[in-house]
């Protein structure tokens, strides 16, 4: 039977307890089993050491964890040997034995499974990795140390102490206090100062006290998995910050929790579920936690797939059991949210920074960041940010930096630039509500204010990087076409004005636009930022208007020289065969899906422009590089 | 699904509408769609007019109406698969087994269907074939994994 924590001071002992029953200098090997490595096939590996151990009869020297997401995604599967912190990446089972016996055993390191950079440079241990010596992770810092399924793992590191100091010694208002002054900005998108939106909550009139504290883990923005990560890797910093929120905002009413997943994370609904159980088992969530009088539970709730449910009022309605469709927030959700009560809604990070800075103190979490917050909740931005950096760079993967961190440092510095000698040609920030920022911007300091400024914004931070071979047209119609699938349908000018900037960019990349459809495409996106009710609507233009306005030229050459200079769009392309280099080994032959790729053996091929659909199949599969694309 | 199983379902949420999204969700797990008489059931036993869950099963994209094949083949759409390749896969899947994206094979073999990110982006393009995760996927690398289900 679990103990439960009556009072701040019996968890403090606990916690001293259990980090003195730890041996600091205890060999453990910890394999990431977030998505993306679990994808690589992690937990086999995992289950591979484990029962390495007992047949070795290791059990005594060396322990086994799976942790959250290390985030070096690309390099999976990642394990680490500490105490040392030796990285491998690309861990494959047949290298078990062998890290067992050379590793653990004689301390020495395998070369052939340490990191390299694109210089050939190795590296040892993690912390001197580029990708991670130049990030601050702070909010990441346990996601490989932890076991997302073991409360006791959270504990060790510090974990639940913000809870206690709150509870034990912190009135709500002087915790509000804190959060205000802190600088801490909503970061789910709009960059909204927490710290105001929880006095607004609190001071809104609840004739039951009861409150709605909330958090948004509904991570729709395409290329955006920070909170996935958190959930996954370190569930429980989550719940505490929620906790916080609760004893600032609620008491001493009735708060009440919601986690609102998305469907696609079942990992995250699982660990999380976990976490909350073990939370509950030990007092720190349930009646009277800890002895504070605040009482205090949450919820899951799973979406169903609609990215709209990411917006504060279509979540609200779908916990309620309806249709995810926004509101207008003439009566903001702070005074009558979810079934009508006042409710607090925060994103999963923002949620996970709440522990640090009651944990560390304002003028710590305010020396971090840009700006200046102490008169104004919106003359900065304080703290970290995690992005996820994917798309066209060589090291993928989850990177946190302090804010005002510049693009530059971000994409070439960390991500190790762009892959395969291609040339940088832009940085997407902001999912669907973003935009595209050109290689002329790249010095810009990455915060809430600069990004909007560039006409993107910081949305949840996805990071998404497109080289030469990305066209610009063909990534502002995927982005629309997006939009337009996941409008709720509420509001005409989103509805329709989406499926006709759609249109529109079609026919620009078939090749069939004139000069006057990108003033259309000009117009019409004013008119659907200015008639829609919510964020999807108001924000849908702008991957469109920053791509005119950073690569306004590739727009023109489509509509003018009926050209696609990345080579992306279908209808201005053509295959075709380069004479010298092709020595007839019929692959594309044997490949090609419609039989236009013709020839005979060992003879030049050539592709028949009827018949070809322009897959590009040919082009993948050639070894000589013998396709010509045009 | 039968009575009992249904009661069970609308049970475990305590029998409150606010709970539809998760009853739903729970029906389909067990039917891997959502059958019209359940739907019907459900509104009486719950009270809620028809109108109102068939709005919610057609609003949130995980919610079938129809039966979804044996396999159920997803390629992820989010941007970072989509600039590393994701329409190509699509496109291939679509050709390979005359099959549109959301749609299921006449044999009820397989369904394709689409999401909008699940949140690997640093291993797309991605497909996601009955719950296994293949990262970098190409077409070759995609031959391999749906030739199984070609021979069934």
């Amino acid at each position: 039977m679990a103990k439960i924590f009556k009072t701040p001071e019996e968890l403090l002992q606990y916690v001293e307890r259990v980090q003195a029953e730890r041996d600091p200098h205890r060999k453990v090997i910890t394999v990431c089993a977030g998505t993306g490595c679990c994808a690589y096939g992690s937990m086999k590996l995992a289950d591979g050491i484990e029962k390495v151990i007992s047949e070795k009869k290791l059990a005594d020297e060396v322990g086994l964890k799976r942790t959250g997401c290390h985030g070096f995604c690309e390099q999976g599967p990642l394990v680490v040997v500490q105490p040392q912190g030796i990285l491998y990446r690309k861990v494959k089972t047949q290298d078990i034995e062998e890290i067992l016996d050379i590793t653990v055993k004689k301390g020495d390191v395998i070369e052939r499974l340490l990191y390299r950079d694109a210089d050939g440079k190795q590296y040892q241990k993690e912390e001197d990795v580029p990708f991670y010596k130049n990030q601050m992770r702070l909010l990441l810092a346990n996601n490989g140390l932890v076991d997302p399924n073991n409360i006791d793992d959270y504990l060790a590191v510090g974990g639940y102490r913000a809870l206690a100091k709150v509870l034990g010694r912190m009135q709500p208002e002087e915790t509000l206090a804190w959060i205000q002054k802190s600088g801490l900005r909503g970061r789910g998108g709009g960059g909204f100062p927490a710290g105001v939106k929880w006095e607004s909550c609190r001071k809104a009139p609840s004739a039951n006290g009861l409150r709605y504290i909330i958090c948004n883990a509904d991570e729709g923005d395409p290329g955006a998995f920070m909170d996935r990560s958190l959930m996954e890797g370190n569930p429980h910093s989550v719940i505490e910050g929620m906790l916080i929120g609760a004893w600032a905002i609620g008491y001493p009413g009735k708060p009440q929790g919601y986690v609102y997943i998305r469907n696609e994370y079942p990992l995250a609904v699982e660990r999380l579920s976990v976490a909350l159980q073990q939370a509950r088992e030990k007092g720190l969530l349930g009646k009277n936690i800890l002895g504070s009088g605040l009482d205090f539970d949450i919820n899951i709730n799973r979406g169903g797939g609609a990215f709209v449910c990411g917006e504060s009022t279509a979540l609200m309605a779908s916990i309620e059991g309806f249709v995810g469709e926004p509101r207008s927030k003439h009566i903001h959700t702070v005074v009558s949210g979810l079934f009508n009560q006042p409710t607090n809604l925060n994103n999963v990070e923002t949620w996970a920074n709440v522990p640090l800075i009651i944990e560390k103190g304002i003028e710590w979490y305010t020396s971090i960041g840009t700006g200046d917050v102490s008169e104004n909740p919106w003359g900065g931005s304080k703290g970290t940010k995690i992005f996820a950096l994917v798309g066209k760079v060589n090291n993928t993967g989850l990177v946190e930096v302090p804010m005002g961190t510049t693009l530059r440092h971000i994409i070439y510095d960390i991500g190790g630039g762009i892959p395969a000698g291609k040339r940088f040609k832009a940085v997407q920030t902001g999912g669907p509500s973003g935009g595209c920022i050109p290689e002329s911007m790249l010095d810009l300091p990455v915060d809430f204010d600069k990004l909007t400024e560039a006409g993107s914004m910081m949305g949840s931070g996805g990071m998404i990087v497109m080289d030469e071979t990305t066209c610009m047209v063909d990534v502002a119609r995927y982005f629309i076409q997006f939009l337009a699938d996941e409008s709720c349908g509420k509001c005409t000018t989103c509805r329709e004005g989406l499926r006709q900037l759609g249109l529109i960019i079609e026919k620009i990349t078939n090749g069939q636009a004139q000069e006057q459809d990108l003033d259309l495409l000009d117009e019409l996106s004013s008119t659907v930022a200015e008639g829609s009710l919510c964020a999807l609507g108001t924000t849908a233009p702008n991957p469109l208007l920053s791509t005119l306005r950073y690569f306004r030229e590739e727009y023109e050459e489509h509509v003018r020289e009926r050209k696609c200079r990345a080579k992306v769009c279908k209808s201005l392309i053509r295959f075709s065969v380069i004479e010298e280099n092709c020595t007839g080994c019929m692959l594309c032959m044997k490949k090609c899906p419609t039989g236009a790729a013709q020839g005979e053996k060992k003879e030049v091929h050539k592709i028949e422009q009827e018949k070809c659909i322009k897959c590009g199949i040919c082009d993948e599969v050639c070894n000589f590089n013998a396709i010509l694309v045009e | 699904m039968d009575g009992a199983m249904l009661d069970a379902i609308i049970d475990k949420y305590e029998r409150n509408p606010a709970n539809l999204l998760a009853i739903l969700q729970d029906i389909q797990k067990e039917e891997n769609y959502l059958p019209k008489e359940d739907i019907k059931t459900l509104s009486k036993k719950l009270g809620v007019p028809l109108s109102r869950i068939y709005g919610l099963a057609t609003f949130f994209s995980s919610f079938s109406l129809e039966p979804r094949g044996k396999h159920i083949c997803t390629v992820c759409m989010g941007t970072a698969c989509h600039v590393r390749g994701a329409p190509k896969l699509v496109e291939k899947i679509q050709r390979d087994f005359d099959v549109p994206p959301g749609s299921t094979t006449p044999d009820m073999q397989v369904t394709l269907e689409t999401v909008n990110c699940v949140g690997a982006c640093a291993l797309g393009p991605l497909v996601i074939l009955d719950g296994e995760y293949h990262g970098n996927m190409n077409s070759a690398k995609l031959d391999r994994i749906l030739k199984p289900l070609k021979k069934e």
